[in-house]
């Protein structure tokens, strides 16, 4: 099948036909947006840890001088002793007793499966939605890393936190710019195919607990 | 002039329906979404501001489109992306099968999504010997129920427990004593049967919420994380999106990813939202294409009243409000577009031609609570009596004997238990958006429900009556 041509053929075909159906060129609108670019509200850390526990998913929240020990607490309690992280994760992120695997590109995505958790950071922390969001650059590895563990432990900085999506979006436009993926998480992922009874982890990883680091 | 009168209805209903159970799960169920929708839509001071504002975006895309469809063209390929145009199904069905059979992969995976329903990939793909699998949790099980012709195809939500680990323990081979019936072991078994092909079925096929044509981005909204599997694990992926997905601008999500996961599964946000831009070294698929569909849109926006029907964001909110859909379900509508969205976007897509189109824009009251509670403000009803209008224009006095054929086809549908069973389970689709998320693709709402009539060519040029009849009889046959 000679696929380049027919699809150059059907391109022409379909940018004439919807010329055709819409009529001369028509200038941008201009979009009223007079919705809330912020909540006002002034306590999002709080927002933000309530949302979160919404989704069902763990927050704890502690002082960046008690994180490491915050991060040991949590994986010990999941009985953690393969952690999978990114290469670039802060060292005294990283408990000493815990055997790790360390992303990177190479590495098959099967192997991952090996891993009882994986520790990131992230990108922004959305407060009104309760919603995490990876650029997957520093400290938060490839898409994979945080899709195929069981567990996802993901810390969030207060700097990170905005009020609502658009401050997301606009805090967020330089990661696409530069060509990032972009994964909004919000709670674990869920189901309620049978009998209407809700599941959480179908997929994703079944545990996500989240640490808002005071600064 | 209504479809229906809607005094008969819930009487008919009573008297027909010996199914309680099942009735109170399913009046349970649109309930609570109902409710749950309202709660977190009121929790925004600004939902109409977003509204408008969404509005404006979706008149702005269609109002721009061939540049935009070029701009993402040239985004998307600059990032690594391909981008194909397919006029009709049969070109996006052959775009999708060479790509598949370059890498001689003999098994894909899928998100669900209503546009690969809409053109019958998965049959075009088994024409191939390539084998679909569907990832979405509902999608498998009756794909899984299919395989077996003893099952009658339905839809997960009828399935209780003890038949979908029926199901499982013939599907995977398992010993009864392995698996009970607790939603979580059954949702664990699938788990693991999906897990092994995510990671090594080489080929991904998804739909797309959006493509946001300044940057190239298309994105993927999702709750159970089959999605970002899919887009995430295979080495090539294949996105398949009707050309009104696209939005111009990156700043247009702040106004979409408010509006759709409140309005669909009526979460302040879904579990999992997937944005890429083109490949991303070393991350994610290094093979991506994008296939940009026509498939009767260019038709729909060459009318100024009708296009309006291109802004749907494919939420279900209008199916979860509309007393006719509630009643009638699903299959009523013959096609892979239900609800009051499929009463004004199916008749546009395939020309008001056929009986089964003219009838579409009179299943409905005009009541209005789709418009009300629709995201982008698609004015449903001054669409659905412009098509009426449409159509005795065409059908001059023979008209009314198409309303009357209508109006008796409903009627029918509730006068026995048997159909009106059926009807509940076409109904699916509006019930149960909780579900998941949906997108066109994701979005569970419209697409999960239509599973069972997957046996129905997407558009057929049938009566809604007549696919009532036949559904009817198939229904009689395996009991
Ligand atoms: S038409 Fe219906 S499905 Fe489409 S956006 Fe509006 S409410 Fe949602």
């Amino acid at each position: 099948m000679s696929e380049p041509r027919d699809t150059a053929t059907a391109r022409t075909a379909m940018l004439s036909l919807i010329r055709a159906a819409i009529g001369a060129p028509k200038a941008a609108l201009e979009i009223p947006r007079q919705y809330r670019l912020e909540t006002g509200h002034t306590d999002l850390t709080s927002l933000l840890e309530e949302r979160i526990a919404d989704y069902r998913a763990t927050v704890h929240l502690c002082n960046s001088s008690d994180l490491p020990q915050t991060i040991a607490g949590i994986l010990e309690r999941l009985g953690v002793t393969h952690l999978a992280i990114p290469a670039d994760l802060p060292t005294d992120w990283i408990p000493a007793n815990l055997e790790t695997l360390v992303d990177r590109a190479d590495l098959e995505p099967r192997h991952l499966e090996t891993a009882d958790a994986v520790l990131t950071g992230c990108t922004v922390a959305i407060a009104e939605t309760g919603t995490i969001v990876l650029d997957h650059s520093s400290a938060q590895g490839r898409r994979a890393l945080t899709l195929i563990p069981d567990r996802h432990v993901c810390i969030v900085f207060q700097m990170q936190i905005v009020d609502n999506l658009p401050a997301a979006i606009s805090r967020l436009t330089s990661s696409v710019t530069v060509g990032r993926p972009l994964t909004f998480i919000s709670g674990p992922s869920a189901t309620s195919d049978i009998e209407l009874s809700r599941v959480e982890g179908v997929h994703g990883p079944r545990v996500l607990e989240v640490v808002i680091v005071r600064e | 002039m209504p479809f229906v009168d809607p005094k008969p209805y819930p009487a008919a209903a009573r008297v027909a329906l010996n199914d309680p159970q099942l009735r109170r799960n399913l009046g349970k169920a649109t309930t609570a979404i109902r409710e749950k929708r309202l709660r977190v839509v009121a929790e925004l001071p600004d939902w109409q501001a977003l509204r408008d504002a969404g509005a404006a975006i979706k008149t702005d895309a269609m109002n721009r489109l061939p540049e935009l469809l070029e701009q993402l063209e040239v985004s998307v390929t600059k990032a690594g992306g391909q981008v194909h145009w397919a006029r009709d199904a049969r070109e996006a069905n052959q775009i999708v099968s060479s790509i598949v059979l370059r890498h001689r992969a003999k098994e894909v995976i899928k998100i669900k999504s209503i546009t690969t329903d809409e053109i019958g990939l998965n049959d075009a793909l088994e024409l191939h010997g390539v084998t679909a699998i569907e990832t979405d949790l509902a999608e498998l099980i009756v794909q899984l129920a299919h395989d077996h012709p003893s099952h009658i195809l339905v839809p997960a939500i009828h399935k209780n427990r003890a038949e979908i680990r029926e199901l499982f323990l013939k599907s995977f081979n398992l010993e009864p004593a392995d698996l009970s019936d607790e939603p979580r072991a059954l949702a664990e078994v699938a788990r693991r049967y999906l897990r092994e092909k995510f990671l090594t079925v080489p080929v991904a096929i998804s739909g797309a919420n959006f493509a946001i044509s300044e940057t190239g981005t298309v994105g993927v909204v999702e709750s159970e994380g089959n999605g970002r599997m899919c887009l995430t694990l295979p080495k090539v992926l294949v996105s398949i999106m009707g050309i009104e997905k696209v939005l111009p601008s990156l700043r247009d999500l702040e106004v979409m990813l408010q509006l759709l996961p409140r309005s669909s599964t009526a979460e302040r946000m879904n579990p999992y939202t997937s944005l890429w831009t083109g490949v991303h070294a070393g991350d994610g698929p290094q093979e991506f294409h994008l296939v940009l569909l026509d498939n009767g849109r260019t038709k729909v926006l060459e009318d100024e009243v009708g296009r309006q029907a291109l802004h749907c964001i494919r939420c279900s909110a209008c199916l979860n409000v509309c007393p006719v859909y509630e009643r009638a379900g699903g299959h009523a509508y013959g096609s892979v577009y239900p609800g009051p969205i499929g009463a004004i976007l199916t008749p546009q897509l395939i020309g008001l031609e056929s009986e089964h189109a003219q009838s579409l824009p009179f299943a409905s009251s005009l009541c209005g609570a789709c418009y009300e509670v629709c995201p982008v403000k698609i004015n449903i009803p001054e669409i659905l009596v412009y098509l009426r209008g449409e159509v005795v224009h065409k059908k001059g006095n023979s008209f009314f004997n198409l309303e009357a054929a209508a109006m008796k086809s409903v009627a029918w549908v509730f006068m026995d238990k048997t159909r009106y069973e059926f009807a509940q389970k076409a109904a699916r689709v509006g019930q149960m958006p909780l579900v998941k998320g949906n997108t066109i693709s994701s979005l569970p709402g419209i697409m999960s429900g239509w599973t069972n009539s997957r046996d129905l060519p997407a558009v057929p040029q049938k009566s809604f009556r007549d696919l009532w009849r036949e559904r009817a009889a198939a229904k009689r046959v395996h009991p």
